[in-house]
């Protein structure tokens, strides 16, 4: 009886956990599209785009992906091994 | 100004610093101390020798000619920490579990150990990373030469052979602390600490530098932005594809390179130092790209036409006076040089050491498998020589090329080059479906396109390829211009040559590997390695404990017995200076005990016994396949042993059987030898006694002469008559009769048989039942008749009723033809029935007249005629049965049709 309520706690955090996995897995492909998005600015040639402000987007998105992925990670399951894709929820 | 002079005793303390200190943490990490070696941040500084002198100074360099460009050479490498979960996690889960110790040990043991794969993945590292090594040598060069110059003085230092001093000095350095001894999982404290110190000066002299170009020499921040405004890099106007192709290819170069898959994953102690270094790793590149655009601004407005821009991070504080920021911007560029370097050889030596020397050298001296002192020393030298080479390589490249290009671009090369292990290193890792023609032939397509379309062309114009085939191809073939291969015209050529040597690669490996059917071995490994993680737990590290040795004693009193197992342990320990029973179980421990194992129960099932308790869960694919191998042996012998204890128990059984018959039939045999003694000496007695009565005795009357002479007469024709029956018999059983088989009526048969049976009148009545059709029968109709006058015979002399009857009725049964003797005496009891067809049986003695062969007699020639004769049971009277077939084949015996 105990069992059973307890299961229900721990499938909540594994179901966080793998939520967290699959965020994970995300993180470089938003930061790739995050990276490219100044090359969507140079596509008219009218409007001139300045280093300075191209350096400032990137590092401060850098920085943002760093925080992001540093909280990610402390979130990430220890020990977990890799649920093969059919398994997942 | 004695800057020069100040500068090379600053410089020469800076190495005793880092001797000092690799040193410090080799002696901690030997005696156990230092857990602040296994800290998360040693690590991630470890992995900042990505960073080399291309970032220290060619950055710069690099910012200057292109803008922002040079930022996206850090951009890949961060958006493969961020997705560490995905790709580096199981890379160090790999290589910890299989104890891999270079990308192309991680390679060749994938796709089923194959050597070929080791050596040429080996080549392809060598050749790239050379013009990389000299790169760092020419910067070091250039750093002092840059002093020089600010110093009219000098003049000693201002030579070629400056990179040749460097060079010997970092072989040195790597030789000594790389090289002191072979640790099995290839583990270099004390470089790891000498580069992680490294790391700290190259980023604080990175970054003082960069404060003081923006606060001291701009003004602050806005100003500094204003500056880069007003700069020739004002505007972004970085090619789309050249911002994406190089971010991915950095992305690749950090998976692919050896020296950083020497820090990532060999060097690794603990799986869980990635998640720290994920974020932290990032975080270390941003901070050195930070400033790299302001000083290159600013360097670009102060520093006079025409300067390196590539040293502006040691000129500009030079010219604005600030000897001391010079003087750590030196050390910073000296330590990224360096430290690369290192690593570098370290990476290659291991490679080149472990693939392509030990197994020539071990194929040269025959195979021999144990580690012996011998080999050992063998492997270190050759590590050594390695080292040596690979660096010595490094100075040749750079005197043959004599820094024709900037430092940016042969980086780019080197990446590229590398970057053709990533389809066969993800596929590996990812794909179990990868087979090793298929790894093959990516990397031979990929390497040639890179060869072809960027490497050869690199070292300028007409020096390996002629200006003719840049512009028209080879042999004319526009389409195979290395510059615009099938038709791709104004490409950039990094990008150019990247897409479609990684798109060929890929699709290569892809198609071959589909195509091919990868060997056993190739199978297990892929099953291992993309399944890594079902397999492993995070394995525990290779510290062994007292209680493991406990497991370790537990085991060995199995096998080898509780005495000797203890005498063995207790020696073990009284030689590592311990009392009692359990000694440390070190490695060279764990040696001899497996030795004294596989003396009992086999070499590989002593090494995976030992390493189940002592290596943690996982047994290796090949210690399973040898104990699978020596199993496969043992089960085949066993069951070659039950089956022949079969035969064997068959065998004594057949032996008992057949034995018993011939006791029986001896048994036999002195019985018919008895009774036929008998048989012959009853009328023998009579025909002597009477024939002496003849001979001795005068007078007697002639009615007695008569008298005698017939009963000798008789008694003769008896013998005789019983002689016959005997030789009959004997015929009979030996199926060398001769049988005259002919047609004939059964009815008339039997006619024939009953008259010349019932010789005497009177004594038997006989009816004879036939059918009203004529049977005809086809046999030996002699033989049977004797079979019927017997059993008439029989009826006649054995029937005891008051008035014998004997009934005769043939009959068909099917295909058979019955004949039926009955008649109505007191009948044979049931339990004779057998007994009464064997030689000499007569059921009751009290009638003489026969020797008791005549049903056996009959039984035979039945058996001969193919058919049989038996008793009827439960009738009244004796009841006798013969059984013709209808074709009345006879068995194997001659005919004379």
């Amino acid at each position: 009886m105990s069992r059973k309520t307890k299961s229900v706690f721990l499938e909540r955090r594994a179901y966080r956990q793998r939520r967290f996995a699959d965020g994970a897995r995300m993180l470089p492909l938003f930061g790739a599209a995050l990276f490219f998005i100044p090359l969507l600015w140079s596509l008219t040639d009218d409007k001139v785009t300045l280093t300075s402000y191209v350096m400032s987007f990137v590092f401060l998105s850098w920085v943002g992906l760093i925080i992001i992925s540093a909280f990610v990670s402390s979130k990430l399951p220890k020990d977990m091994p890799d649920a093969a894709p059919a398994k997942d929820e | 100004m004695a800057t020069l002079n100040v500068l090379i005793v600053v410089s020469l303390l800076y190495v005793v610093l880092l001797f000092t200190v690799a040193f410090a943490a080799d002696r901690a990490a030997l005696h156990g101390r230092g857990t602040w070696l296994r800290s998360p941040w040693v690590y991630t500084l470890s992995l900042s020798i990505y960073c080399t002198a291309w970032t220290f100074y060619g950055a710069v360099g690099y910012a200057a000619r292109s803008g922002l460009e040079y930022l996206t050479i850090y951009l890949g490498p961060t958006l493969v920490m961020i997705g560490w979960w995905w790709t580096l996690r199981k890379m160090v889960r790999i290589g910890r579990s299989q104890r891999i110790t270079s990308i192309a040990d991680l390679i060749s043991s994938r796709y089923g150990k194959s050597n070929l794969l080791a050596v040429f993945v080996t080549l392809l590292a060598v050749v790239g990373t050379t013009p990389y090594i000299a790169l760092q040598l020419q910067s070091v060069t250039l750093s002092f030469a840059a002093f020089a110059e600010a110093d009219p003085d000098a003049g000693v230092l201002n030579s070629p052979y400056t990179a040749l001093w460097v060079a010997s000095g970092l072989a040195l350095f790597t030789i000594l602390f790389g090289t002191r001894n072979l640790d099995a999982n290839e583990r270099h404290h004390g470089v790891v600490m000498a580069i992680a110190l490294e790391a700290v000066v190259k980023l604080f002299a990175l970054l003082a530098v960069g404060v003081f170009v923006v606060w001291g020499l701009a003004g602050g921040i806005d100003e500094t932005l204003a500056r880069i405004d007003a700069s020739e890099i004002a505007r972004w106007e970085v090619p789309g594809s050249r911002w994406v192709g190089v971010t991915l290819l950095s992305a690749a170069a950090l998976l692919c390179l050896p020296r950083m898959f020497q820090v990532l994953v060999v060097e690794n102690e603990d799986e869980s130092h990635l998640r720290t270094a994920s974020w932290a790793f990032p975080a270390y590149l941003m901070l050195m790209s930070l400033f790299v655009v302001p000083i290159a601004a600013i360097g670009l407005d102060l520093m006079p036409k025409g300067s390196n821009p590539d040293l502006f991070v040691l000129t500009l504080p030079l010219q604005e006076g600030r000897e001391g920021l010079a003087i750590l911007s030196f050390l910073g560029g000296f330590s990224s040089a360096t430290s690369m370097v290192i690593v570098a050889a370290i990476a290659l030596s291991t490679m080149l050491s472990n693939h392509v020397v030990m197994p020539i050298w071990l194929r040269m001296t025959g195979n021999m498998a144990v580690m012996s002192g011998d080999v050992r020393q063998v492997a270190l030298l050759a590590r050594r020589l390695s080292i040596a080479g690979v660096v010595l390589l490094g100075y040749v490249y750079l005197r043959l090329s004599s820094g024709s290009e900037a430092l940016a671009a042969i980086g780019l090369v080197s990446f590229a080059g590398v970057a053709q292990l990533l389809p066969a290193l993800l596929g590996g890792i990812f794909w179990r479906g990868a087979t090793r023609s298929g790894a093959m032939t990516g990397l031979l397509v990929g390497f040639a396109i890179w060869l072809y379309a960027l490497f050869l062309p690199s070292f300028g114009a007409s020096v390996i390829i002629s200006q003719d085939v840049m512009d028209h191809g080879p042999a004319g073939i526009g389409w195979l211009r290395p510059r615009a291969l099938f038709g791709a015209q104004g490409m950039d050529p990094l990008v150019h040559a990247v897409m479609w040597s990684m798109l060929l690669n890929t699709f290569s490996f892809i198609f071959v590997s589909v195509l091919t059917f990868p060997k056993p071995l190739e199978r297990l490994q892929g099953a291992q390695f993309v399944n890594v993680f079902q397999h492993s737990a995070t394995t525990g590290s290779w510290t062994g404990g007292l209680a493991q040795s406990e497991d370790l004693l537990l085991m060995s009193q199995r096998i080898l017995g509780p005495t000797e197992a203890q005498a063995f342990f207790t020696n073990a320990a009284a030689h590592q200076g311990l009392s009692g029973y359990l000694p440390e179980p070190s490695p060279d421990f764990l040696q001899q005990l497996e030795r004294e194992l596989s003396g009992s129960v086999g070499g590989a099932t002593a090494h995976a016994m030992i390493s189940q308790i002592v290596g943690g869960a996982t047994v290796s694919v090949q210690d399973l396949m040898a104990v699978a191998d020596e199993t496969a042996q043992i089960m085949e012998y066993s069951s070659q042993l039950e089956t022949k204890s079969q035969e064997l128990a068959r065998t004594a059984r057949q032996l008992r059987v057949a034995n018993k018959k011939l006791t029986q039939i001896s048994d036999q045999k002195d019985t018919f030898l008895s009774q036929i003694s008998h048989e012959l000496r009853t009328p023998m007695t009579s025909i002597r006694a009477f024939s002496e009565i003849l001979r001795d005795s005068d007078g007697i009357s002639e009615a007695d002469t008569s008298k005698y002479s017939s009963i000798i007469h008789d008694e003769a024709v008896r013998l005789t008559r019983l002689l016959d029956d005997l030789l009959d018999l004997s015929v009979l059983e030996n199926g060398q009769v001769v049988l005259n088989t002919e047609k004939g009526s059964l009815s008339a048969l039997l006619e024939r048989s009953i008259s010349a049976a019932d010789g005497e009148k009177g004594t038997l009545d006989i009816h004879n039942h036939q059918p009203e059709k004529d049977i005809i029968i086809d046999t030996d109709l002699d033989r049977l008749a004797q079979v019927f006058i017997n059993l008439i015979t029989n009826a006649r002399k054995y029937c005891d009723a008051k008035e014998p009857v004997l009934t005769i009725t043939s009959s068909r049964n099917g295909g058979d033809v019955v004949i039926d003797f009955i008649d109505n005496g007191s009948g044979i009891p049931a339990d004779m029935h057998a007994v009464v067809f064997e030689k000499f049986s007569r059921i009751s003695h009290s009638r003489v007249g026969g020797a008791g062969l005549g049903l056996a007699i009959c039984s035979e020639i039945m058996t001969r005629l193919g058919g049989q004769v038996g008793v009827v049971p439960a009738q009244q009277g004796t009841a006798f049965r013969v059984t013709l077939p209808d074709s009345a084949t006879t068995s194997g015996v001659k005919t004379n049709a």
